[in-house]
This record gives C-alpha cells, structure tokens and sequence, in this order.
C-alpha cells in the first residue's frame, strides 16, 4: 500500500469517532474514587494515598491502585492495561487492584479522540502511555529512596514492590509514596526491552475473575444506595414515535408506586421495588402517536435501500479519489476489458446487539451535584446527556462506571441515561431504572441493513483485474453525529483495508436513510464488509478454477504478515483434508492493525448445517495477554456465529418483532463447533482483538457451505436459506 | 409475610405474591449475584438452586416458596473455594460475567447429580445458560476439571 494510501486511510478513520471527541471532552477532570471490582459497592469509599500520575494511586499500606480508564466489559480491559503499567512499576499483578477512572482530560482515548471504549484500540492506544506512567513513577519511587537514603539514584533499583539500594537498604513503594507524590513526573525514562519483560506477554489471570464466580461483581443492575428506588419505562412500541397521552391512574394505585414520569417519547415508573414498577408500567393507558415510521416494514426498508442502490444519484456519496489512491485505477473502464467478469450483490440484516445485562442506569440527583451510575463505553457522553437532563453543569455530574454485562457498541449509546436522571429528580432520591429483555431487544440502535454490490473482472490468466464495490446502506456516522459531513462513514471503513493486489479498484457509498436509528455494533463495517470481500473473492476464485486459499495467497503476494497467517491456517485446519462428508470455507481480514484467517468445517445433512469446527489464526502483534486474546477471538466467533447463523431483525407497523431470546435466537453451548485458535508470535505493534475474531466467521462459514453444496449464500443470516 | 431458608439463613419477605423469586433475592434481599436477563426463564442468568435443583428465579413467584430452601451464587461458599468455582478461575472462564452466576449454579447442579458429565451431558444441562461472550468452551472444560477436583477431594 502506498504511503499515500496510508494517509488518506488514517485521514480517513476517525469517521466514526469526531462526535465521540467533542461531546467526551465536555468531561471534568474531578477524581473520585470508584467500587472496586470484587468488592462491595459499600466499599465505594474516598481516595487515599498518594497519586503518581492520572492511573496509579500507592497507599501507606502499600496497596498499588491503578484506575483503568476503559470500560471492562469482558475484553479484559481491567487485567491488560494494569499489566502494562505493572510491567514498568516493577510490581505483581495480584498487588494491583483496579478502579475505574472518573471523566477526565488524562483517560481520553486519543485514537478515538474522547473517553470512549470502541474500536478494538484500548491495548494499542495504551501501549505507550501506560508503561510510560508505570516507568515514570519507578523513577519517581527510585528518587524519593535515594533522596531519603542520600545516595545515587543510579546505585537503587525497583523491585517486586520495592526499592532496593546497596547495603541491603530497602524501602517498599508504600513508604516512598508520598514523597515520590510530590517530585515531577520525569519526562523520558527508558522503557524495559521485550526480552525484560515479566508479565507482558504471559497468559497471566484476568483480575476480574474472582469477583465473577462468586456475585460479588458489580454490575449496573446491581448498583445498591441508600434510599433508592426503582423504576420500569414504557418506551413508544414505534421506534421514533411519541407519547400522546397517558393515564397513570391504574397505576398509581398499585402497591409501592411513587411517581409517573412522562417525557417526549416515553413513560417512567417510579417505585419502591422493581417488580412493583414493572406491574406498574403495565398497567398504564397509554397513547402513542406512532409517527413517520407507523407503515415502516421489512419490505419497505429494503425497497429503500435497493432504490438507493439502483438509482445513485442526489444521495450518492462517492470515494472515486481515494478508491483511484488506495489502488490506482478505475475498475468501470477495466471491467469493458477483463476475459470474465462476476458480479454479485450481498444483504445483510438488522441486528440487535442484545448484551446479556439489559440497559439500565442508576442517577441520584441533588439540587447541586449528580452521581450516575452506569455500565458505560463513553463515560464523557454520559456525563453531558446527564448534566442536560438534570439541568446541572457537566463537571456537577460524576459519572461512576460499573462493570459492563456486554457492550458490543450498544453502550456507547446514552438514550438510556436521561430517564434515570429524570426520574431521580422528580421524586428526589436515587432511582436505578432498568429496562425489561423486550424493551431492550426492541429499542436497540440496530446494525444498519446493507446492501453491497460486486463487480470484478479477471484478465485471461484468471488474474484479478478489477474489483468494485457498491454500498448502500444508512450511515451510522450522520445518526450519531450530524454534523459530521466525513464521506467516510463507518458503513464503509473496512473497505479501505481491501488486502488483494487488484490494479483497478473502486468504491462507492450511496448512503439511504430508512427511517430508524442505527448504530455501532461490534466490528461495525467490517462484518458486512468483510462478507461481500471474501464471498466475492471466493466466488472469483471458483469462477477461475482455483484454489480459494491458494488464489488469496497469490493476491496477497509480497505481503509476509498476511502470507504467514495463510500458510499457518493451512496447516492448523488441514486445509483440503477435511474429513470425509465434511467441506471447508476460509475468509481473511486485515483490521485493527492485526491479520486475521478463519476455516470453518461443516457438513450438510439432508439440508441439516452442522459446523464441526472453526480454526483461527491471527497476528495481532505483540500480545499483552495471550490468554485474553484466545477468549476474546472465540467471543468473536460466537459472536459472529450467532448473527451469521440466526441474526435478524426485522420490523412491522414500525415495531420491532423480536422480542426476547425465544424469536431472537443466539448460539448455545449445545451448538458449539470445536475452536482451536492459534497466535502468531510477533513482537510488532499490538493490534486489536476485540472485535477481530466477528468478521471472518460468516463468509468462511458461507464458503464451506458452497463447497459442500455449489450453491452460493449471498445473504444472511444463512437459517433463511434452503441448504437442500 | 413468605418464609423460606436463603443460603442456609431463615428469611421473611413481605412482598407482592407474584414477585419472582429474582427480583426478592435482589431488591428486598440484597443477593445481587443472581442475574436478570430476560424474565422469560429462556437465558439461565437467574438460575438458583431450590430444594437442590436448577431453576430459573425469574419465573418462581414468591408465594409458591414457603418452607423452601434456596441457594445463590453467594451461598455456594464463604470464600471461592466451591470446585466449580475453583475450576472456573483456572480456566479463566469468565468474561464480561454476567452471565456466569447462572451458568455456575447450572453446572454445580449437574454434577451433583452427575460427577462425571459427558460433553452430551454437559450440552443437555447447559442449554438453557446463554452466553453471548462465548465462554462456551472453557465452560465445558471447567465443568471437566470441576468433576475432577470433586473426584480428588472425595478420594483425600
């Protein structure tokens, strides 16, 4: 790829990320101190002990604090980036013990330019800076012992916990502390070589574990405070309509009802038990006005979207320029000249993100100050939509950020937030609101539908000549900030990583609006994307009578990360000795800065898919924990399963008609194919994890599926086919 | 005014007779580690023991528990020291971990009534336990290793 291409990708990256800047800074850089992971929320006590820097407290009793300022929500934030600092600190892991950071300048995520969890980025985004701070502060401890001791600083050095000098002098970091608090952050201290370190790289224990097998983990839902009460929400049934009318009289009859809160677009219960807001939220008469989207049906979006599709015109919003950098040629003029051609069009559905722990916030509201608390991805946004709802100043608002049940992008959304802070300021104490499986299944910011058309053409040696790609889609960069006018939307992005040497490539982006909110979802583009890429260069493949890996090798030629990723996958899945009665798929990625290949092996009986097993190799750079990153790329392959296999939203009148678990099937352990995920070692920059392992699981499922069948699946999810 | 035995301590709860048992374990008893997920009894996050076995709270009102005996995550053991939990931190089971409170009770009833599950069993007893992290590899080996360290303490 060309230097000039690597520019406009980087120009071009934040599409996604601009809103998530301005509305993030808004926080105040007030420090509190937060519940601890595996400790009780009547452990939410003040700070003490001396602060070194923004993330690491040390206390006179040598307890080592290090405030993470990304929100764990399983990606194993909370033992990855101590482990980081620890490194530099000199200390063990089981000495640390973690707090989530409050908003504040020093946790802004500058990759995604405000306090945001997203985009697989908080190992890279750390790299750096934590062990920066963890080396800053050793040399601060290092100082504070010399100082007191009167020697050389370069005769003391940092060890498990303690500064050591000659003549057996010692001091742990707890007695330093203070001192060490008050001397200047040194600016540049060397940082240890990999082959020094003792914990990066180790498949060390997630910290958070403990408290997740015994109750004791906090979660949102689980937020206790004095005096609280609890409250239900009737949300409008149409997505983007209105409350009419309302008569709470029913239930406010009901035992333990406080108050009926009616906003713009919705109802809030309040009472003294959640059951009894509930039966409450139940029981009210309520007319909605149902708005523009009352007639809005499966059938009505995708007339939208393939009216977009086909008629490009006013909405158009084209990339030729960049398409032309990114791989120098027009694929319309080569495509007149290529011995065969292929198109194809692929259509993926809505999705929901459908977390484990539904929404739900926790506001206390004073006339001077607010505390939410919440399971959050975007601690900044969260703290200004608060602010506006309690009529109070941002910095007046703390934002207190539990452990997350899933995130998967739904939570860096905030439309949950203000009716907690609402309804705490009406009845004038705390309020935990929780909204209900179908609430939360039906009010969702949905994976937008899109429609993604291919054209390529191949020259007489069956060598890629020309490949094209058409999106349309809604943009989820304009419904998150309108005011971002970036071509580059986030429906697209992965695009710009197309990894096969082709001479002429183009893109266009025809954004179609269908009249519901859509949003970030776990891997964004890169799913959708990543389905039409490889199910089209599969096809192609077929089409030239190749072998799909052998024919990726060759575009992927003079590319050693990628070639490395494909030689091993070849090896680790047996790569064309699938058993007998069992067929092979593969898919490639290059996203978040690492390499990704999966081989899905299934077998079709009498119209009956089995997955027997998915084999996954990725180069992700240096790993920090690599027994994080396994977990984290089998979650994303059940991730990816469940929407490649089942995952469909569809509407009717306006209503979204899943509802709960029953009709918005996922992936059971009883439906679990065998994983075997293996890791490069690599000691380049660390790539991105958490979202990486989705992508590939569909079209490497799908091409499986055409291997055994010869019949081609170019929508999903793949339970709305016919495999017979 | 209900009576039933949470985690081996008498109980008296004053609540709507409707109330599941999930939400008096939560809001009137305090025991958050049991979870709300989908109030359908269709994702396995509230699973508690009663009178022995597996059952979604979700679904249980609290009038249908008088003289029961229950148990939540938090009265598996004092101190983590449960097989199953001890299994699950080997492996490292959980992720986010909302979803592991349930799929703990959930195997710690399967192999009280099974101590040397087969993968079938494992998929039978697990079904109903949603994860949408994926930890469903490692719930199945910790379920192994977990039938193991029975064994073990059974033998010593």
């Amino acid at each position: 790829m060309s230097s000039r291409s690597r520019d406009l990708r980087r120009a071009a990256d934040p599409s996604r990320r601009e809103f998530l800047q301005r509305t993030a800074r808004l926080g105040s850089g007030l420090m509190l101190a937060m519940a601890l992971p595996g400790l009780s929320s009547g452990s939410r006590a003040a700070a003490s002990g001396s602060q070194l820097n923004a993330w690491l407290r040390i206390s006179a009793d040598d307890s080592i604090t290090i405030l993470v300022d990304r929100s764990e929500m399983g990606q194993g934030v909370y033992t990855a980036l101590p482990m980081l600092l620890a490194e530099e600190l000199e200390v063990d892991l089981s000495k640390i013990r973690i707090a989530a950071a409050p908003v504040g300048e020093p946790y802004v995520n500058v990759l995604n330019g405000g306090q945001v969890t997203g985009t697989s980025n908080s190992v890279p985004e750390a790299w750096q800076k934590l062990r920066k701070a963890g080396a800053a502060a050793r040399s601060m401890l290092i100082t504070a012992a010399a100082r007191r001791w009167r020697v050389d600083p370069s005769s003391c050095r940092a060890s498990q916990g303690r500064i050591l000098g000659t003549g057996g002098r010692s001091a742990s970091y707890g007695e330093l502390a203070e001192a060490a608090g008050k001397l200047p952050v040194p600016k540049e201290v060397p940082l240890k070589q990999p082959a020094d370190f003792r914990l990066i790289g180790k498949p060390l224990a997630r910290l958070d574990t403990p408290s997740k097998v015994d109750g004791s983990a906090e979660f949102g839902l689980d937020v206790q405070l004095p005096g609280m009460l609890h409250a239900a929400v009737a949300l409008c049934p149409t997505l983007g309509g209105k409350l009419g009318t309302v008569d709470p009289a029913a239930a406010l009859a009901l035992p333990g009802v406080r108050r009926v809160v009616p906003t713009e677009s919705a109802v809030i219960v309040v009472a003294e038990h959640f059951w009894q807001a509930k039966k409450a939220r139940d029981a009210l008469r309520i007319v909605w006005q149902p708005g523009a989207n009352a007639d809005l049906d499966n059938a009505a979006i995708w007339s939208q979207v393939n009216r977009g599709a086909t008629q490009p015109g006013a909405s158009a919003l084209t990339s030729d320029d960049v398409a032309a950098a990114l791989k120098g040629g027009h694929a319309a003029e080569a495509l007149k000249r290529a011995a065969k051609t292929f198109s194809a069009v692929y259509e993926l559905p809505l999705l929901a993100h459908a977390t484990m722990e539904p929404m739900n916030c926790t506001a206390d509201v004073r006339a001077n100050g607010c505390d939410v608390y919440v399971g959050t991805q975007v601690q900044g946004l969260t703290q200004a939509v608060a602010a506006e709802a309690a009529g109070l100043k941002p910095e007046q608002v703390n934002v207190h950020t539990t452990l997350l049940g899933g995130g998967f992008g739904r939570r860096l959304e905030v439309d949950f937030v203000p009716a907690a802070v609402l309804a705490s300021k009406a009845v004038g104490a705390p309020v935990k609101l929780i909204w209900t499986r179908e609430d939360d299944m039906t009010n969702d910011f949905y994976r937008p539908p899109a429609r993604e058309a291919v054209s390529a053409g191949v020259d007489q040696h069956g060598k890629l000549a020309a490949w094209a790609l058409h999106i349309t889609s809604p943009s989820i960069t304009a419904r998150f900030d309108p005011t971002n006018k970036d071509p580059f939307d986030s429906v697209i992005e992965y695009v710009q990583n197309f990894p096969y040497a082709v001479p002429n490539f183009d893109l266009t982006y025809t954004r179609q609006e269908i009249g519901i909110g859509v949003g970030y979802m776990r891997s964004v583009s890169h799913a959708p994307n990543c389905f039409a890429i490889e199910s089209s260069i599969d096809e192609i493949a077929a089409l030239v009578s190749r072998n799909p890996l052998e024919y990726r090798r060759e575009l992927l030629a003079g590319k050693p990360r990628h070639l490395q990723v494909l030689k091993v996958i070849a090896e680790r899945s047996g790569w064309g000795h699938a058993p007998a009665g069992r067929y092979q798929g593969i898919a490639f990625m290059e996203g978040y800065t690492s390499h990704i290949a999966q081989v899905a092996e299934v077998s079709i009986d009498a119209g009956k898919l089995k997955i027997h097993k998915i084999t996954c190799v990725i180069d992700c750079g240096q790993t920090v924990n690599p027994r994080i990153v396994e977990s984290q790329l089998e979650s994303g392959i059940v991730y990816g399963l469940t929407a490649a296999l089942w995952g469909e939203i569809t509407l009717r009148a306006g209503r979204v008609q899943q509802r709960n678990f029953n009709d918005y099937r996922v992936l059971r352990l009883n439906e679990m194919p065998l994983l075997d995920v293996h890791i490069i070692p690599s000691d380049e920059q660390p790539g991105g994890i958490g979202e990486t392992g989705v992508p590939p699981v569909a079209p490497a499922v799908c091409n499986a599926i055409f291997a055994a069948t010869g019949k081609r699946l170019r929508s999903l999810p793949i339970a709305a086919h016919k495999l017979v | 005014m209900v009576r039933f035995t949470v985690n081996g301590q008498p109980q008296s709860v004053e609540a709507d007779a409707d109330t599941p048992l999930l939400w008096v374990l939560r809001d009137h008893l305090r025991l958050t580690g049991t979870k709300f997920g989908c109030g359908m009894a269709l994702c396995g996050a509230c699973t508690v023991h009663v009178e022995g076995l597996a059952v979604r709270s979700c679904g249980l009102p609290l009038n249908a528990l008088e003289g029961k005996t229950v148990t939540t995550i938090e009265g598996l053991s004092p101190d983590r020291s449960h097989a199953v939990q001890r299994a699950w931190i080997e492996l490292d089971v959980p992720q986010c971990g909302y979803c592991q409170s349930g799929q703990i009770m959930s195997a710690v009833a399967l192999l009280r009534d099974n101590p040397a599950p087969s993968d079938d069993d494992i998929d039978a007893a697990l079904a109903g336990n949603i994860c949408r992290c994926g930890t469903y590899a490692r719930i199945r080996k910790a379920i192994h290793r977990a039938a193991e360290l029975l064994r073990e303490a059974k033998r010593s």
